[in-house]
């Protein structure tokens, strides 16, 4: 066993994802604090590796890894983890993060921290805090046994602290990738011909409160008279109310407008991740202690369509 | 086809979640089905009304409550319900994780599907684990599982509508992000028909796993910041919103 902390960083399209800055900075003071070394991870190949802060990066380059491979990425993991026994190892918690963190728990049977918020070094040990239960409570947890997983939220740490030029070693993948169950077919892109919801200043955004799809009418009036455009939390994208193209979110878009309104969306983390940075975030919800009021700049308990309405006769 | 379906019972989130000591104080909140577990379950049906098969849903029974659940994913066409009678509001995910797998070893499932989380995963969800302890491979974040012979084209999401489509030899364990239609809904008088002439299976729970988690805190969060409230009746609010929209050059 060590004190070294690995960083399972992800890429797409021959760009990292912010949250492996963050993990990387992280990991940097983490592994200061216990005495070991900062490693990054890069799984695959395509992308240019010698761009983190850690104090080394390795790179596994194999055919089986050029995309995304949940059982393939996974099994690299667990043969890098088995040979390095770190003390720690940091994923995100995202869409690929997750397909891994808890399979690697399992497996190996050591502890997994999700939902993480930040993480700090105590007695030698860490302590986790966890965002759970819809962001409704924050859990702090310490890891038993030699080895931890940490699986944290993206947005949780500066990416700055992880940027770098550390020199990536590419390596050969530990692991046998024959006989793989699971094959990489084809990447779908995201249907086009809507608006685009990430280069509006204006959003007025609904979520589950809105209660219907013949409700988004009202939305669309709102926005209207706002100069604004529609966008939903999933939900009501699931629901079919609106188009894929119009979600705010962890697996949306990541949108940055100087008005989000938004009407009956709790604000759970996964869709704090796409809209926290809006310059002026007004909700309007019916449970005062929606999280949402947390993150908003202005709030008011109160029903949507009452506000909205009232506010349509006022435009 | 034979698809199971593992589903978690859960805190409900809708109010507030009380909490007694270091963790959620489970006699006073209520149990609800996992969000999530709707798809999974949606997604099992439409591949039975597809190729036909069996849908078998199983859960954990926590509070001696799951039957609702149960005797709901009857009446929206699974055929069989499994409770494992642990009575212990606190299992955690690897816990109950290890008495599904236990539960489903040997029922012979082509794919097993779960919800891609649950509110409570603190150590993690259900379905990778249940992977692990299966070996069997997982996939997450999943919009669509089509089913061929002895395999399954399954669509994996990324984020803003990209994703990835993975051709995937069974048995598998695949994480519902969403089912490829909205969950059907099923009558009151359908669910309380079923209430009255199913039967749920009773497994016991066996096998024994942990999270390794000790739980120092449990508490709502720090908050470091707080929306300054807009008072007043519906009016008003919408008022003081758009003078406030006005005298930023918004409105
Ligand atoms: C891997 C993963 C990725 C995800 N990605 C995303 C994502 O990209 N984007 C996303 O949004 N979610 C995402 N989610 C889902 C997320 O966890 C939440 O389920 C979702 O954000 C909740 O949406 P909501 O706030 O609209 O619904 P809810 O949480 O149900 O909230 C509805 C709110 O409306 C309020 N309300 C009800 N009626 C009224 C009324 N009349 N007036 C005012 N308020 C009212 C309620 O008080 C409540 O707060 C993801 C989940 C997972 C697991």
């Amino acid at each position: 066993m060590s004190n070294d902390i690995l960083v399972i960083t992800e890429h797409m399209d021959g760009k990292f994802s912010d949250v492996s800055f963050e993990l990387v900075g992280k990991a940097k003071e983490l592994a200061k604090a216990l005495g070991g070394q900062a490693a990054a991870v890069v799984v695959g190949g395509g992308v240019d590796a010698n761009v983190f802060a850690s104090d080394s990066t390795i790179q596994v380059d194999d055919a089986a890894l050029s995309q995304f491979n949940p059982e393939a990425y996974a099994k690299v993991v667990e043969a890098l983890v088995k040979e390095k026994s770190p003390k720690v190892v940091m994923f995100g918690w995202t869409v690929t993060g997750m397909d891994i963190a808890a399979w690697l728990s399992a497996r190996l049977g050591v502890p997994c921290a999700a939902y993480a918020k930040d993480v700090r070094v105590e007695g030698g040990g860490i302590v986790v805090s966890c965002q759970a239960y819809g962001g409704k409570l924050t859990a702090e947890v310490a890891p038993e046994g030699e080895t931890a997983i940490v699986a944290c939220l993206a947005g949780s740490f500066p990416a700055e602290a992880g940027q770098g030029a550390t020199a990536a070693e590419k390596i050969a993948s530990p692991v046998d990738l024959s006989g793989l169950k699971m094959k990489f077919i084809e990447m779908v892109k995201p249907a086009g011909g809507d608006v685009d919801i990430t280069a509006q200043t204006k959003l007025v955004s609904v979520g589950r409160g809105i209660g219907g799809k013949e409700n988004i009418e009202l939305a669309e009036e709102l926005a209207a008279k706002l100069g604004a455009v529609v966008s939903a939390s999933r939900p009501v994208v699931d629901a079919g109310w609106l188009p894929r193209t119009r979600q705010v979110g962890k697996s949306g878009l990541k949108v940055k407008p100087k008005l989000y309104l938004m009407l009956g969306i709790s604000g759970a983390p996964e869709h704090l991740e796409g809209m926290k940075g809006a310059e002026l975030i007004i909700a309007i919800n019916t449970d005062k202690k929606a999280p949402i009021f947390n993150v908003a700049h202005y709030g008011a308990t109160a029903d949507l369509f009452e506000v909205a309405e009232a506010m349509l006769e006022l435009l | 086809m034979n698809i199971v379906v593992a589903i978690k019972h859960i805190p409900s989130i809708a109010d507030d979640v009380p909490v007694k000591g270091n963790n959620v104080d489970f006699d006073s909140v209520d149990f609800v089905l996992n969000e999530w577990d709707e798809h999974s379950i949606e997604q099992a049906v439409l591949i039975k009304e597809a190729v036909g098969g069996t849908v078998t849903v199983i859960g954990v029974d926590l509070i001696g409550e799951l039957d609702n659940a149960l005797h709901l994913a009857l009446a929206k066409g699974a055929d069989k319900v499994v409770k494992i009678t642990a009575d212990d509001p606190a299992a955690d995910s690897h816990m109950q994780a290890k008495w599904l797998s236990e539960a489903i070893k040997g029922m012979g499932a082509n794919m097993v599907f779960a919800g891609v989380q649950a509110s409570n995963d603190l150590d993690g969800q259900i379905g990778p684990m249940i992977a692990a302890y299966l070996d069997m491979p997982y996939i997450g974040g999943v919009s669509s599982v089509e089913a061929n012979s002895d395999s399954a084209t399954v669509n994996k999401e990324f984020a803003g509508g990209a994703g990835a489509k993975y051709s995937v030899s069974m048995p598998f364990v695949a994480g519902v992000q969403a089912a490829p239609k909205p969950p059907r809904y099923a009558p009151v008088s359908k669910v309380r028909q079923m209430a009255q002439s199913a039967t749920v299976e009773k497994v016991a729970p066996s096998g024994d796993a942990s999270s390794g988690l000790t739980f120092k805190k449990m508490a709502p969060p720090v908050v470091t910041g707080h929306a300054e409230m807009i008072e007043g009746s519906s009016k008003e609010v919408a008022a003081k919103i758009v003078e406030l929209l006005k005298s930023k050059g918004l409105a």
